[in-house]
């Protein structure tokens, strides 16, 4: 097994940087036909485990015109699908995967579904440039599916929002808000709200010690410190209406 | 499986490469089925009556694992006298109370057991005048009345609800009210045939699977069963897993290696947030929420639990420990522990009773945490009639979502139903730091806590929700600091302190995660919840999590590879409980604590172990006391984990047993029942009794339901996912790789209702129900079968759930058709409803509304083929 994994890690270096587009778009073949490509899967997997590690040591015999035609290579050589050495040009050949020039390499989880993939980000001057499934996983054996692929994407799209937004009452437009006003008025408003729906005892008399006011929505996409603290902060507020996805 | 969790996926192929048959039970065609042995579509909703009919198949040919269940089951437990069933009263069980439209459990229990429960252990009456949607209600139920409005059977999320005792029992099996007697004639009418007309499986196919099953459930094998969680999106979502747990235990299939029911879950840390839980009716580690009515003190909150026998016995142990961790040295034994500073439940306050809260101007502050209701929740149109009734609304998340920006590009501003310049909530949008930007462990669905370590800095104003959460207390806090205000101890006395770290101040999880862990006198890290105790000493967050800190080392961080260790992998993560991987598995081995056979060996009492004293071992933690000898009879007084025989493997069950049949626990019976969807196109085969009867409905003009039967709403609808995307979208469709993958929210019919509906491949389709109308571009496949249903077609609309109105691909929303009608014991709303489907595009602006008006109109005056039919309970 260490093996198998050992060679996937090289295939992803013989496919370089573009082998995360390739399998996305595999992923897009095999969506449109509504169900996996079986005989896909299987060339595949040949490549990891067989073929292409092998390809990888194909000397340069042919400098010829001719003899430097991927199909002849590919039919001489031992990389019969095409899929390593056979497919590269001199350019690509020198290519070097991003992967290799990171600063750091961190263990980290996918953050999607809850099967728990492991992963590796990748870091180079302070930005995550790849992120790869960790194939020491006993779960995952360093697959990821498409979301977890398009994880990195999760964290440099420029889709993400990094500036705070408000909306005033009654407003119209989003406005611009300094975080640390944010916060503050966020507080005042906790403060405020909880002690207008404060409630000692229900209408039967019966102790409650709680606010009625305030409710929150979320955490399982959080982590368990995260949810710790909500729950502590909340319970210690009196806020009683908290809950998550788990529900729904 | 393949579809939703497709790495996990590649397990099932594994075992589909060693031999291992592969069947697919789901209405649509999906990645799954196109690998698997058989695909086996069923109609939407039905799921109890094809789980029965395994049930029935099992006990009428003597199939089951018999010596697994006589000894760890309770089928030979004998129930009271009074008991009745829903074979004899139509659809109902006894104790059926019209009037509140709940079940009084008392005639479910153990036979001999007490008349009067001990103090505490009958659940509470609720305030009627608490209860959701108390103005609107038509009905007449009062859903509140017992414990079950406060979701009290969840409470027991790690075990059982307590039984009084251990009962009577017979192992014979041949008494005529012991459990498995009961079972047998329970499940008798769910026949091949049954399942036939029910399910629209054929007897073929219903052969082949219970063929399988049972022929690979046994000492030499064992059988899953994976589920995501559209098993739990149902009225009778509880009972569907009920359903498959019996199943499961007739065949010997819990607590070894290879069997169990698997719960795919869909979030990273859905499993995490339940444990340690952002859930209004438990703290950490399932310890239940004081209830009003029930726990005025400590003692009265922990005394249902003192008695009890098993590990939940030491739950005056758990909650001090918790209640240390919260409040510190102000947690004393002269008050109690600071018990009185945490607030009470007084019924349901679970999301969707809290939307009709906000609706109803009762919740006026919301936090939106990595959620996003406008899409993700069903009623769409509840949720956001709720947020724009808000005083100010928190949104956290990395992507602009649609329950942050409802109150100018709404469906309702479109409508005209809500105007922007009316909407007075203030909308804060924070931006959250994402999985790489911030350390801290996910709990992923098989209860491993796996730990990430921070690769970067958030940008911006973005930051993780630990640093937003302390900083917020910080500051309120800091604000109320001088307060003398009796409200304000818990927030002024609360442990707040936590170290920081980094450019941005940010909360060191660690520390955060050791506290959770637990702490004993000497302020170390304690290694198991078994060092907790009940006088102050030790500290701990969340118990079930103790360990996770062990020797001060967070054992979440581990990452041995795989190939350096065995397949249990026992060092990679933590698994709560004690890092065990395998519940249960005292059941791995027999009676006499010897492997069921070689093949499945997996845990085993080894009597040569200690000096000749004995012990527990094998390849996973026992779960088990170690040196405990599976000839261990506990003594009569005894309690707590003292009382837990030799021969007990659920040892979190009061009886030790696992549970055929559950004397406690459930609002809606002690042994599932199939009941037909709250909106559906046939009559219930098996009873008068069309619905689950205590089902929990939401009355508010904008959740109508749809009459069943209906001709002008003839089709099932039903909603799931798509590999490519991930749930209400903020994480997908704001992707341009993923929004290139699955670029459109679209519907999946079959030819013949293409034909039936003039519906074109790749044309629109608008679907419509009581609620509203959604459009979306029609895919017809044979992926979705037309059913035959009795002597009826049933055809069935597919629809994905991800999409709404912002980011790179936008669509309609398939949650704005699901009506809120949820399960009673834990609120799950039912994803199964009925619809209409026209082709072409939704109307636009107020069209919309008089066209869904129209059909509700229409709806009111052609309801059905038989009326009589539809009043029931």
């Amino acid at each position: 097994m260490a093996e198998a994994d050992g060679n996937r890690t090289r295939l992803t270096e013989v496919l370089g940087h573009n082998g995360f587009e390739d399998r996305a778009r595999h992923q897009t073949r095999n969506a449109s036909v509504g169900h996996p490509n079986a005989n896909l899967r299987e060339l595949v997997a040949q490549g990891m485990h067989g073929d292409a590690p092998s390809g990888y040591g194909v000397a340069m015999r042919e400098k010829t015109f001719i003899g430097s035609w991927p199909i002849l290579r590919q039919i001489s050589g031992s990389d019969r699908l095409g899929r390593g050495k056979a497919a590269m040009s001199s350019r690509s050949e020198h290519l070097q995967p991003r992967t290799a020039e990171a600063d750091k390499v961190v263990d980290s989880v996918c953050p999607f579904c809850a099967v728990g993939c492991a992963q590796k980000v990748y870091v180079k001057d302070g930005l995550v440039t790849q992120i790869e499934g960790d194939a020491a996983s006993p779960i995952s054996r360093g697959r990821l599916c498409p979301k977890g692929s398009a994880s990195k994407q999760l964290v440099t799209s420029p889709t993400r929002v990094t500036k705070v937004r408000y909306r005033r009452s009654f407003g119209s437009e989003w406005e611009d808000l300094e975080l640390d006003t944010a916060m503050d008025m966020i507080a005042d408003r906790v403060i405020k709200t909880r002690k207008e729906f404060w409630q000692w005892e229900d209408e039967e008399g019966r102790r409650t010690r709680r606010t009625m006011g305030i409710a929150s929505l979320g955490g399982a996409t959080l982590d368990n410190e995260e949810n710790y603290l909500m729950k502590k902060l909340y319970t210690a507020m009196g806020a009683i209406q908290i809950e998550n996805q788990a529900r729904i | 499986m393949a579809e939703c969790h497709p790495v996990g996926f590649q397990w099932v192929m594994e075992a589909k490469r060693k031999g291992a048959t592969i069947f697919h039970v789901d209405p649509r065609f999906t990645r799954t089925s196109a690998v698997s042995d058989i695909h086996v579509p069923i109609r939407a909703g039905t799921d109890i009556a094809f789980l029965g009919g395994l049930v029935n198949y099992v006990l009428s040919h003597e199939l089951d694992f018999r010596e697994y269940v006589v000894a760890y089951t309770n089928a030979a437990t004998i129930i009271g006298e009074a008991f009745e069933d829903t074979e004899d009263l139509d659809g109902l069980f006894s104790g059926w109370d019209p009037e509140s439209g709940q079940y009084d459990p008392e005639t479910w229990q153990y036979a001999g057991a007490p008349k009067a429960p001990a103090a505490g252990q009958r659940d509470p009456a609720q305030p009627a005048g608490d209860r959701a949607g108390a103005e609107d209600a038509s009905t007449g139920h009062d859903h509140e009345k017992t414990s079950h409005g406060a979701a009290r059977s969840e409470a027991a999320g790690s075990g059982g609800p307590s039984v009084p005792h251990r009962g009577e029992r017979d192992e014979t099996l041949q008494h005529p009210r012991c459990v498995f007697q009961i079972l047998k004639r329970h499940f008798a009418r769910y026949t091949p045939e049954m399942v036939h007309e029910i399910c629209g499986i054929s007897r073929e196919q219903f052969g082949q699977v219970a063929d399988a099953l049972t022929k690979n459930s046994n000492r030499e094998r064992t059988s899953a069963f994976c589920y995501a969680v559209g098993w739990t999106h149902h009225s009778v979502g509880v009972q569907n897993i009920r359903t498959a747990s019996i199943l499961q235990l007739l065949l010997g299939n819990i607590g070894r290696p290879g069997g169990g029911i698997m719960a795919l879950r869909g979030h990273a840390s859905i499993q995490g947030s339940t444990d340690i839980p952002t859930l209004f009716n438990i703290l950490p580690g399932y310890i239940p929420m004081p209830h009003a009515a029930q726990h005025d003190s400590l003692d009265d909150f922990v005394a249902a639990d003192a008695g009890k026998v098993g590990f939940w016995g030491n739950m005056r142990s758990y909650t001090i420990s918790l209640l240390k961790a919260y409040w510190g040295d102000a947690a004393t034994v002269e008050n109690d522990f600071c018990f009185d500073y945490l607030p009470r439940i007084t019924g349901d306050h679970s999301t969707y009773s809290t939307v009709l809260g906000q609706i109803e101007g009762r919740v006026k502050g919301y936090f939106l945490v990595g959620e996003n209701p406008a899409v993700g929740s069903s009623n769409g149109k509840m949720q956001r009639l709720g947020l724009a009734n808000l005083d100010w609304l928190v949104v956290r998340d990395m992507a602009m979502i649609e329950s942050a920006t409802f109150w100018k590009d709404g469906a309702e501003i479109a409508t005209g139903e809500l105007a922007t310049d009316e909407i007075g909530t203030e909308v804060f949008f924070l931006p959250a730091a994402s999985h790489v930007e911030k350390a801290g462990s996910f709990t992923q669905t098989q209860r491993m806590l796996q730990w990430r370590t921070k690769a970067v800095e958030p940008p911006g104003d973005a930051r993780s929700d630990l640093q937003f959460y302390y900083e917020l207390g910080q500051r309120i806090r800091t604000k109320l600091a001088g307060s003398t205000d009796e409200m304000d101890r818990p927030l002024l006395d609360l442990t707040w302190d936590y170290p920081t770290e980094g450019p941005l101040g940010e909360p060191d999880g660690h520390a955060v995660l050791r506290e959770i862990n637990g702490t004993g006198p000497d302020g170390e890290p304690l290694s198991a919840y078994t060092e907790l105790k009940d006088d102050g000493s030790t500290s701990c967050g969340c118990w079930i999590y103790c360990g996770v800190y062990a020797d001060g080392v967070n054992q979440a961080a581990r990452r041995k590879p795989h190939w350096e260790q065995n397949e249990v992998a026992l060092e990679w993560g933590w698994v709560w409980p004690a890092n065990r991987r395998i519940l249960y598995n005292r059941a791995s081995a027999d009676p006499d604590g010897k492997p069921w056979s070689e093949r499945k060996k997996y845990v085993w009492w080894e009597a040569s172990a200690d000096e000749g004293r004995g012990r527990w071992t094998g390849d996973d933690v026992p779960d088990f006391i170690a040196d405990r000898p599976p000839d261990h009879v506990p003594a009569d007084d005894a309690t707590g984990p003292d009382a837990i025989g030799g021969r007990d493997p659920f040892v979190m069950q009061t009886d030790g047993k696992g549970w055929l049949f559950a004397s406690a626990g459930l609002a809606d019976g002690p042994l599932p029942t199939h009941y037909e969807p709250p909106e559906s196109p046939v009559h219930n085969a098996l009873y008068r009794q069309q619905n689950n009867p205590p089902r929990k409905s939401i009355d508010h003009r904008a959740n109508p339901l749809n009459p069943s039967y209906s001709t002008v709403f003839p089709y099932v609808f039903t909603t799931y996912r798509l590999t490519e995307h991930h749930t209400a979208g903020a994480m997908s469709r704001t992707l341009s790789y993923l929004s290139e993958l699955q670029p459109e929210m679209f519907c999946e019919i079959s030819p013949r209702l293409a034909r039936q509906r003039g519906l074109t491949n790749g044309g629109w389709a608008t679907i419509v129900t009581s609620r509203t109308a959604i459009e979306a571009r029609v895919l017809v496949t044979e992926r979705l079968r037309s059913l035959r249903i009795g002597d009826q077609y049933v055809e069935q609309v597919g629809l994905p759930y991800h999409w709404g109105g912002t980011g790179l691909t936008t669509g309609d929303s398939a949650n704005d058709l699901v009506n809120l009608t949820l399960d009673p014991n834990v609120f799950i709303q039912d994803k199964v409803g009925t619809c209409d489907i026209q082709p072409g595009r939704r109307p636009r602006g107020p069209e919309l509304v008089s066209y869904v008006d129209a059909y509700r109109v229409r709806a009111r005056d052609d309801d059905g083929r038989e009326p009589e039919n539809r009043s029931d309970a």
